[in-house]
Formats: C-alpha cells, structure tokens, sequence
C-alpha cells in the first residue's frame, strides 16, 4: 500500500536526454489524473460531504419539510433538539439494543466464524459446498430472508411446531424479551459466511512452522487453537467487531420487517428505525438528523475503544 | 476442538503406520466430528432456502411440521405475487437500479482507480483517505439529509437517478481496482508512454485487458448491494410502479398478504425470486466472489 515512490518522484531517472520530454509527461499525467479522479470525488461531495455538513446544520435548526421550490423559515435552535433526543426514553432504547445486538452478535460471531473456518482449513471433501452454503445467506436479500424467518419463527411458525409446548409465549418475535436477541440471531446468521471467509483468509496468513514449534513444545491442539490461531487471526477479530459495531448502529430492515416496526412496544428498536419513524413519518427531521449526529459520535467512540481492545498486545 | 477430549500423543503412535498425510486420517474421530460440524453448519444454513423454495411452490403453505415436506406442488403462489406486487415491473426497476450503479462504478470507478494507483496528482493522498474513510461510515446515518436533498430539494422521487445516486460509484470496487493497477508492473506504462500513448488510451488498452478478474470481482460485489438494498429505495420510491422488487416485496410483507388465498406461499414465492438472480450470479462466478476481496480487506 505504501509502496508508490518509484513513480512519485518523476519518470525514471538517468535518462538526461529525455528529460524534457519526461517532465512533459509527467505534466499531462498530473492533468489526467485529476481528470479521471474527479467524478469519484464529486461523487463523495455530493453523497458523503454535503449531507454530512446538513445534517449538522438541519440539527441546530428548527427544520420542516417543504415542497420542492417553497420556502419556510428555519429558525436557529441551538442545542434544544440534541436535548429532546437525550430526554427521549425510547433513543435510550434504541441504544441499550445496539448493546444487546453486539452482546450477541460479537461473541458468537468470533466463535462460530473461526471454529467453522479451522475446520474448513483442512484437507476435506465437499469444501466448495461447504463454503457457498456458507456464504449463501450473506449475499442474498434481508427482505427475502426476512420473509422466511417471520415465517419460521411466527407464532403457528415452524420452530415452535417441532417444539411443541416448550415454543416460547408469547412467540419469538413478538415477545419483548426475545425480539431484539432474535435480530442480532438473524443478522449473525446472515453475516456468518462472509466471517468464515475472512477467518478462512486470515488462517492462511498464520505460519505452519508456528504450530509445528508449539506441537514440539509439548502443546495439544486445543492449546495450539488458543496459542497460536487466536493471536494469529487478531486482524480479522478486529474487523469482525468494527463490522458488528457498524452494522448495530445501521439495523432497519430487520426491526423494521422482522419485528414489524421495532415490537413489541419498542423493545427491538433502532437508531435508524428512530430516524426514519421520527423524521419521515412524523416529519421531524431536525430531531431525526440530531439523533444521526449523536449515532456517528456514538459509533466512532465505541469504533475507537474497540480496536484499542482487540488491538492490545499486537 | 473435539480432538480436546483424545490423548493425541497415544493416539498418533498407536496410528503411526497408517498415517500418509497430516490433518488426513490419523484423527478419525476429530475427523468425524469436523465433518459433523460442518454438516450441522450447512444445514443450518441452507435450511431456510429450501424451506423457502418447497413453501413457494405448495398450495397450502403452513407451519405444521409436514409443510417441510414437498408434496401438493403447484406454481400458483407466483402468479398470485405477481397479481398483487408486478413481479415483472419490480424485477425491472431492480435491474434498472442496479444496471445503473454498475455501469457507474465501472466507468468512473476504474477511472479513480487507476488514477489513485498510477497517476500523480495533487491531492490524491486525501482523495485515497477519504475512499477508506468512506467505506466506514454507513449509508444509513447519511439517509436523512440525502432524503431531504434528494427528494425534497431536487425533487428525484420516485425516479431512478435518485435511486441511484448513493451507490452510484462504489468504493469497495474502486479500492479494488487501485489494489490491482498497484500491482501491476510499471515498465509496462512507462513504455507506452514513452511510445506517446495518452493516459486513456492506456487505461483502455494496456491496463484494463489485464484487469479482467478484478472488473468481474467488482461487478459481483457492486451487484449485491443495489439488488437487495432495501431502506433507500423504500425511501424514494412512493409509486407502487417505480419500486424495486426488495421494496415492493417488503409492502407486501406488512400490509398486502390479505389480498391473496395463501398468503405465506405468496411470499415465500417473491421471495424466491427476488433471492434468486444473486444466488445465480454467485453459484456461476464462487471463485472471483469469495478470494480477491476478503483478501484485500485482511491484509489492507
């Protein structure tokens, strides 16, 4: 990634005749790369920096939803709308449940990804099958997979037909103690392959001479696993938690569609969910781009804490 | 793991004749058990796709445990989805949208991307910071003040540009496609250049012909994303006639199954196929989905 100096500092050296020329070349490769270069960065202008910078602004306004081409006033407003979304009890909700989804999500993610991995990471018939059964529900539609759960997990579903009377009641979805575990289980399940895959990549990078020392020293497999495989697929555990943090602090299809608008009474609800509920259906988007400010902070602090944690000792 | 519970050193020598090749048979009940594993994987994973595929095509679509049985089999759950959503309109806009995003991302993603690997020019250090930074921030959070100057300001609601727009060019694709320009040789560039050939023509000529495995990765992963995005386009699109297929799929989820006489079957039926071009596209190309890019996001 770091390795462009040879071109950096001009063409070629060593070459005095040409240089004029070279400079000249240089000159038009200058111009060509701004000019290649300059969609993206309007691109991120316009859909990453602008609404960035109005979200800030929409926050610290009292702001409506006009027509395209009226004009209402949006009186400045200071802090007042960080304050309603502090004093909501319901954004406290939504929080503590990204808590919940990363409580869930990050351990058995970790677990199953690598131990699935170790095991793909062996001589083993079917290994193709293996992996894009895996990958399967990563690269398939929430809305698709969604249908399917609502109907797997519902109430006359068929998880609680093969259990019988020990189904939970009220049922998975709609009991406020199970909806929001039942996200984070649906999104680990989805997301699973993709894990595995990085486990599987990761796995690749840890030396085979590492175990054969650690098998000489007299260690069994499963020290082995925890001695040498754990440390060595740190990189990707910290993306596994980067990825769950970002993900938890993104859920909307699946509180939306699986939980049927963050149910029962709030207990499955996110973030995202809030914002749109509060600020395109009830049309308060000064509220909505207030609470979109304090998720970015809230994302980038725990993003931060995170990779200091897994980070520590490398 | 389950090697935890066998004594391995007795066990290796007690094994020591037969033993060919390391990892192979000289653990058969670790070796059962990893298999085990991985079997009880896949059918956790797979499960629901065939539970969604047999609940699609049988004429009473319950929960019972028989309903995991095939038997009764009929297509009227598609033509019933079709009724009540436009299967057809659906799957078009879906490809419209995601038509648009790919020919973006390949036109002006590889343009970036071969600017940020063999180009020099000012600015482009921040320009590749902010590609990284970009790929850390999620979309969502940029939803609400995208929706006001989308819909509201410029007034594309419940049309494909706007729909559009946030994916147009895809980071993930351009990453991919500096890594790959980096790595290839410079002698090659310098030469045509030295031969006079402009910078486009190069691109076109020299490196793309090369960056043929890349393109195709970029282009499966871009795919997934517009196909099964969902909140955006929720968002945009009012007219039933403009949405998506996830979009309309999801209205007919929360409030449209009244309309038909097996409403789960019905469902699992649109979701069949609004999973189906993904899964296609993925059995067809595994191999540039799953090695190039998850390698460049561990060793980034």
């Amino acid at each position: 990634m770091t390795n462009l100096s040879p071109t950096a500092a001009g063409p070629v050296g060593g070459r005095p005749a040409r240089k004029g020329a070279a400079t000249r070349h240089g000159r038009a490769r200058s111009r060509a790369g701004a000019l290649f270069v300059s969609p993206y960065v309007l691109f991120l202008l316009v859909v990453f920096a602008v609404p960035l910078a109005y979200t800030l602004w929409i926050s610290v306004h009292r702001f409506y939803f006009t027509a395209p081409g009226t004009h209402v006033d949006s009186p400045w407003v200071g802090l007042s709308n960080y304050r309603d979304v502090f004093t909501d009890p319901v954004v406290g909700r939504a929080f503590l449940n990204i808590g919940v989804f990363l409580v869930i999500n990050v351990p058995l993610t970790v677990l199953l990804s690598l131990v699935l991995a170790a095991a793909l990471n062996a001589k083993i018939r079917f290994r193709a099958f293996f992996r894009a059964a895996y990958y399967l529900p990563y690269i398939t539609a929430s809305v698709a997979l969604v249908a399917v759960w609502q109907f797997l997990f519902g109430t006359d579903g068929f998880v609680n037909n093969v259990l019988g009377s020990h189904a939970p009641d009220p049922s998975w979805l709609v009991n406020s103690h199970l909806a929001m575990p039942m996200i984070a289980l649906f999104v680990t399940w989805k997301q699973l392959g993709f894990f595995v895959m990085l486990y599987l990549a990761a796995l690749q990078n840890v030396g085979r001479e590492l175990y054969e020392a650690a098998s000489v020293d007299g260690a069994g497999r499963v020290r082995q696993f925890f001695s040498v495989t754990v440390p060595g697929v740190r990189p990707a555990t910290t993306l596994v938690v980067i990825y769950a943090i970002i993900t938890g602090a993104n859920l909307f299809s699946e509180p939306y569609l699986l939980t049927g608008g963050g149910g029962p009474d709030h207990a499955s609800t996110s973030p995202v969910l809030l914002m749109y509920q509060k600020g395109i259906e009830q049309g308060h988007p000064d509220f909505a781009a207030a609470l979109g400010v304090v998720l970015v902070g809230f994302v980038l602090v725990i993003s931060l804490a995170a990779r200091k944690l897994t980070e520590r000792g490398n | 793991m389950s090697a935890s519970t066998t004594p391995a050193p007795e066990r290796e020598t007690a094994h020591a004749a037969n033993r060919s090749r390391p990892g192979g048979s000289r653990r058969p009940w670790g070796t059962a058990a990893k298999y085990l594993l991985l079997a009880a994987g896949a059918v956790a994973f797979l499960f629901p796709f065939y539970y969604m595929i047999v609940g699609s095509l049988r004429k009473t679509t319950t929960g019972d445990l028989s309903s995991a049985v095939p038997s009764g089999l009929t297509g009227t759950n598609y033509t019933a989805v079709n009724g009540a959503i436009s299967l057809g309109r659906s799957l078009v806009n879906s490809g419209i949208m995601t038509i648009g995003v790919l020919l973006c991302t390949l036109v002006f993603g590889v343009l970036a991307g071969y600017a940020l690997a063999q180009l020099h020019f000012r600015g482009r250090g921040a320009v590749f910071a902010s590609l990284l930074l970009v790929q850390m921030v999620p979309f969502q959070l940029l939803t609400l003040p995208l929706y006001v100057l989308v819909v509201r300001d410029y007034g594309l609601g419940d049309n494909y540009i706007g729909m559009i727009l946030p994916f147009a060019i895809n980071s993930t694709a351009v990453f991919l496609f500096r890594q790959f320009f980096l790595q290839m040789p410079q002698s090659l560039f310098e030469a045509a250049r030295l031969d006079g050939a402009g910078e486009l023509r190069i691109l076109w000529q020299v490196a793309l012909p090369m960056a043929r495995p890349a393109v195709l990765t970029a282009m499966l992963l871009t795919f997934i994303g517009p196909w099964n995005e969902f909140l955006w386009p929720f968002l945009v699109t009012k007219d039933a006639d403009m949405q998506p297929l996830a979009v309309s799929l999801a209205s007919f989820l929360s409030n449209l199954q009244g309309t038909v006489a097996n409403p789960t079957g019905a469902l699992l039926a649109g979701a069949c196929v609004l999973a189906a071009p993904a899964v296609a596209l993925f059995l067809l190309f595994q191999r540039h989905f799953t090695s190039t890019d998850i390698d460049s996001g561990v060793k980034g």
